[in-house]
């Protein structure tokens, strides 16, 4: 289907198409199998200008919006969730900064994260602290010059590669949904350490690692946005990422029924293509069709989000619980297509299941968002 | 250009099928030519109301031609070793010197190679001559064109051929652009036309999905470069008698701009399967590591490098470097032979583009024959052996 | 440094085919691209100017939609383009190619170092290089694998042999053909394809260049196509018969009718 996108947007499309090409696609099976970071290849995104895709001119980026970031996100999953995700979390890291920094703190941070000199990751969950992000129980105390962090987060994406970290703390634990604030931490920082690299199912390029706080000294100019509108802040950037992490799902898919279909037309039993019986026909049809609604509610909901209209949440949920389950049934059926061949790690359709099952789960999982669109609906029609 | 006379013009359409390159088509009521036209002129030939005519800048003409006689091979030497392309050189240089009833003779740069003046002389040179000095024994791009260039210049032959080897395919089109000569690189076929005696040299194009014949009308000498292993080589007659002669070599000849600080020779493992132009691939039908000797031995006689199936190397016969397949290489040299490989199409996507693909497989329902130009149903065990003997039999 | 690379557009030639029913090549939905090789002799120019400092300056001899293979390599980091085109330049074989960008270098000025690729995909020839080397009279290696170091003066590559390689030092000004094992070219950045769209690509004529009408285009090549042709289709396929003694006989006598 067309999209009419304009020029810039192509570009956008055409360069991540030829990363995930170029530089992705020889070599996912290799990350995976390693749980190797891909350093080079978020290098090679970075010479290509794509990290600056989020950030705004001023700042020196290319000044586009969360639909373009939507359109890099497709084009690099397809290659593969890992390395799009490290790509995605580095803005996702970044989007507390932009939505509540100072200019000054905007000044610090953001030329380098266009330029992907530095990196970003987000610090929010926490081992008792996941969908329920209020139980959140690192802390922040003012002494003197400083503040003086203590806490642990868990499972952070880019945790040990990236050097600029977002982290979510209670600075007035009494004070409930108004007493978290958040505060920039960089790698390097007295007291800021990092656990061990987790074993995952899946998009095991990505580093998830846990984010040590003890006694951790920061200066005060690290606090973004005022003291306790942490989960305010937190919301929004949610609100924001939400439709990136969908565009994973399309990607993924995208890619998915690319082998199923491909597959299918050469595999030859009972003297025909498989694609020539009508069950399989009819399993690569659905998958079509639910990975063009989804593609499609991505993209509405993005647009949607760059007119910065004052509710986005619910579109925001919708599009991320349809893609992402839709990303996860796909693949799923391509293993199934590819039958024997599905199962087995030769072919990569295997890697992209264990790949999609993450995308039902973090950035909020879609039982959360299931809820946020329920309230939602329930503000709407009041 | 193209030049098309509307009036002539029925917009037949005689043209457009028989331009090679689209460059000629009809618009409306009559041909019109497009920036694709080469000039080749096969249009102009075909048109049947004879509306096509090509008119181009007066050519200079660059050489008297009747000043040009002989057929000239360039024999390279390397690492102390006449390269063995020389002897394929000689061998088509002595059929077309005979065509044409000439002198064939060889130009035998090097820095102690006058030795191998006389194998040059028993594959069929009538002259060698001989430039010998210290700093020929490394190839300069310099030195070495400076002296074919002088010894063309004096001895006027009407063709020169050389080997399109590294060296080559360096010093002779540099060479060729100094005399203002024509060249046509891998040459897969030579002839003398008979009605004039003029040189006539076939070669691929568009990476050998098309042939093309090319001349040169004008311009003397007509040179060309002609692939290893394509032309039979001269057989050795040790009682054939020709000359030496010695070409000077002054020290300002031999002075180079180009330092050669090293010189690094492959071991066989550090070959990329993906740059050879002949593969000896082994897979699970070889039963053991032991079968690889084998296969390396018939790579060997074909000049051509080794490779594998997944399932040889998942066995550790062989590293993975070699692997050929989905999860391996993807080759698409001139000919590959697969011993013992099933051809079951995770290997077949990675050499199936190959020119020629032959394959030696017991089981006559293995899927390679289904991508093989040639097959032999047999025990590769049998079968490889005795092709090598037989390739070592037609090299003497 | 002032860096010169010579690129053409040419067709992707594995599409490329001869219809053998009306001797016509197939071109339905083949792709212009920038030939492989020279998009590495690109990249290595680029990673040496961003080591040495200078200007990539990148030149082709086309119609006028090779200026598309210009853009697509200011995107991926030269400094301008220049387009050398004219009708006159049609026909033209390796000789009158080599004469014809020697007269459009000379007409930019002084160079330190010229890179092009190996050889084109759709002619093959691996010829231009070393013929340009020859007419603007510095010394030139081909199929450089690598380069070692750069320096005001000289440079050190690596040239490919049959047999493996050679270390050679150049003098400056130098040529050097390049084999794709140089580098891993870039992918064009964002900001490098906005650059592209608006950048002034300098287009030469044959009269800009000073060109002898003798030397360029059909007028100047001594090579002449003479008859364009199908190779043999390999489609026919033998299983040979027989004792192994006569299956390596037929296989043997097969080959060697091809190679």
């Amino acid at each position: 289907m067309d999209y009419f996108f304009t020029e810039q947007q192509q570009m956008i499309i055409d360069t991540a198409r030829e990363i995930t090409n170029e530089k992705i696609v020889p070599v996912r099976a290799e990350l995976d199998e390693k749980n190797q970071f891909p350093r080079e290849i978020l290098q090679d995104i970075a010479k290509a200008d794509l990290f600056s895709i989020f950030v705004p001119e001023e700042y020196g980026g290319f000044g586009g919006g969360c639909f373009e970031i939507v359109l890099a996100l497709e084009e690099l999953a397809r290659g593969c969730v890992g390395v799009a995700t490290s790509f995605a979390a580095s803005a996702l890291g970044i989007f507390p900064v932009m939505i509540a920094g100072t200019d000054a703190q905007k000044q610090t941070y953001l030329p380098d994260i266009a330029s992907g000199a530095r990196w970003a990751a987000f610090g929010l969950t926490e081992a008792n602290a996941g969908s329920d992000a209020s139980g959140i129980r690192t802390t922040a105390v003012e002494d003197g010059d400083e503040w003086v962090l203590n806490g642990t987060k868990q499972w952070i994406t880019n945790g040990g590669e990236s050097q600029i970290y977002t982290i979510v703390a209670m600075t007035d634990p009494n004070k409930g949904a108004r007493g978290a604030s958040i505060f920039v931490v960089e790698d390097g920082d007295p007291g800021f350490s990092y656990g061990k690299k987790e074993d995952k199912m899946g998009i095991r390029s990505s580093s998830t690692r846990e984010l040590i706080m003890k006694d951790c000294r920061i200066p005060k100019d690290r606090l973004v946005g005022r003291r306790g509108t942490g989960f305010i802040t937190v919301m929004k950037t949610l609100d924001m990422s939400r439709p990136g992490i969908a565009s994973l799902g399309v990607g993924l898919a995208q890619a998915a029924l690319d082998e199923a279909v491909t597959y299918a037309k050469q595999r030859v039993q009972f003297g025909r293509p498989i694609i020539s019986f009508q069950a399989v026909q009819h399993i690569l049809a659905d998958m079509a069709i639910q990975l063009e609604a989804a593609r499609a509610l991505v993209y509405g909901a993005a647009k949607h989000i760059d007119k910065h209209p004052k509710d986005m949440s619910k579109v925001s949920s919708m599009c991320k619980v349809f893609a992402t389950d839709m990303a996860m049934k796909v693949t799923t059926d391509a293993v199934q297509v590819l039958g024997g061949y599905g199962y087995m790690k030769e072919y990569p359709v295997e890697k992209m299941m264990r790949d999609a099952k993450i995308l039902q789960i973090y950035e909020g999982t879609n039982q959360i968002q299931r809820n946020v669109v329920g309230q939602e609906l329930n503000k709407e029609y009041s | 250009m193209l030049i098309i006379e509307t009036e002539k013009c029925t917009a037949c359409g005689v043209c457009e099928s028989s331009c090679a390159f689209g460059a000629i088509s009809i618009q409306g009521d009559c041909a019109v030519v497009n920036d694709s036209c080469t000039l080749c002129g096969a249009c102009v030939d075909n048109c049947p109301e004879q509306a096509l005519r090509i008119e181009i800048a007066e050519k200079r003409i660059q050489a008297d031609l009747g000043a040009y006689t002989g057929i000239m091979v360039f024999a390279e030497c390397r690492h102390g070793k006449v390269a063995p392309v020389s002897y394929e050189l000689l061998g088509i240089g002595r059929k077309l010197a005979d065509k044409r009833g000439v002198r064939l003779s060889a130009v035998l740069p090097g820095s102690a190679v006058a030795a191998y003046a006389a194998d040059l002389i028993a594959a069929g040179a009538d002259t060698v001559f001989l430039a010998e000095h210290p700093v020929l024994e490394q190839f300069h791009e310099d030195v070495y064109a400076r002296i074919l260039e002088q010894v063309i210049r004096e001895q006027k032959p009407e063709v020169v051929l050389a080997g399109a080897t590294a060296i080559g395919r360096s010093v002779i089109p540099y060479v060729a652009t100094a005399l203002d000569a024509g060249l046509t690189a891998d040459c897969t076929h030579l002839d003398i036309r008979d009605e004039d005696g003029m040189l006539l040299q076939t070669r691929p194009a568009f990476g050998g999905n098309i042939m093309a014949t090319i001349e040169c009308p004008l311009t003397r000498p007509q040179m060309a470069t002609v692939r290893p292993k394509v032309m039979a080589p001269a057989l050795p007659d040790l009682s054939r008698k020709g000359e030496v002669v010695r070409i000077d070599v002054p020290q300002h000849q031999a002075q180079s701009k180009i330092e050669v600080l090293e010189t690094v020779v492959n071991t066989t493992d550090q070959v990329n399967i993906q740059e050879v132009e002949t593969l000896v691939a082994g897979g699970r039908g070889l039963d053991s590591a032991k079968g690889f000797e084998l296969i390396r031995e018939l790579a060997a006689e074909l000049g051509g490098a080794v490779a594998a199936s997944r399932a040889a190397v998942d066995s550790g016969w062989i590293p993975y470097p070699h692997q050929v397949g989905q999860t391996g290489k993807t080759v698409s040299p001139k000919l590959y032979i697969a011993c013992g490989i099933s051809g079951a199409v995770q290997h077949a996507v990675g050499m199936q583009s190959a020119e020629i693909v032959v394959a030696i497989n017991r089981d006559k329902n293995a899927p390679i024959f289904d991508i093989a130009t040639y097959g032999v149903v047999g025990d590769l065990y049998e079968v490889v052996p005795k092709l090598i003997k037989r390739l070592q039999e037609i090299k003497k | 440094m002032k860096i010169i690379v010579c690129v053409k557009q040419v067709p992707d030639a594995k599409d490329v085919r001869l219809d053998p029913k009306t001797n016509t090549l197939a071109r339905e939905g083949v792709e212009a691209i920038m030939n492989p090789y020279d998009r590495h002799a690109l990249e290595e120019a680029v990673a040496i100017k961003e080591q040495q400092g200078g200007t990539v300056t990148v030149l082709t001899m086309g119609p006028p939609q090779a200026e598309a293979v210009l853009r697509e390599a200011i995107a991926c980091g030269a400094d301008e383009g220049v387009l050398i085109s004219d009708r006159a330049f049609a026909g033209a074989d390796t000789w009158a190619t080599s004469y014809t960008l020697a007269k459009a270098v000379q007409t930019l000025g002084n160079f330190d170092l010229i890179l092009c690729g190996k050889q084109a995909i759709d002619g093959d020839t691996a010829q231009v290089g070393p013929g340009l080397a020859c007419r603007l009279q510095v010394p030139f290696a081909t199929c450089v694998q690598k380069t070692r170091t750069i320096s005001a003066e000289a440079i050190e590559v690596e040239r490919m042999m049959d047999d493996g390689f050679d270390v050679l030092r150049l003098p400056l000004p130098a040529l050097m053909t390049v084999v794709k094992d140089i580098n891993e070219p870039r992918v064009a950045s964002l900001k490098g394809k906005m650059k592209a769209k608006k950048a002034d690509i300098l287009i030469y004529s044959a009269a800009d260049i000073g060109a002898d009408p003798q030397c360029i285009g059909l007028a100047g090549s001594p090579t002449q196509v003479v008859r364009v042709f199908s190779p043999e289709p390999r489609g026919d396929r033998q299983i040979f018969s027989g004792s192994v003694d006569e299956q390596v006989d037929q296989l043997v006598a097969c080959l060697r009718a091809h190679l």
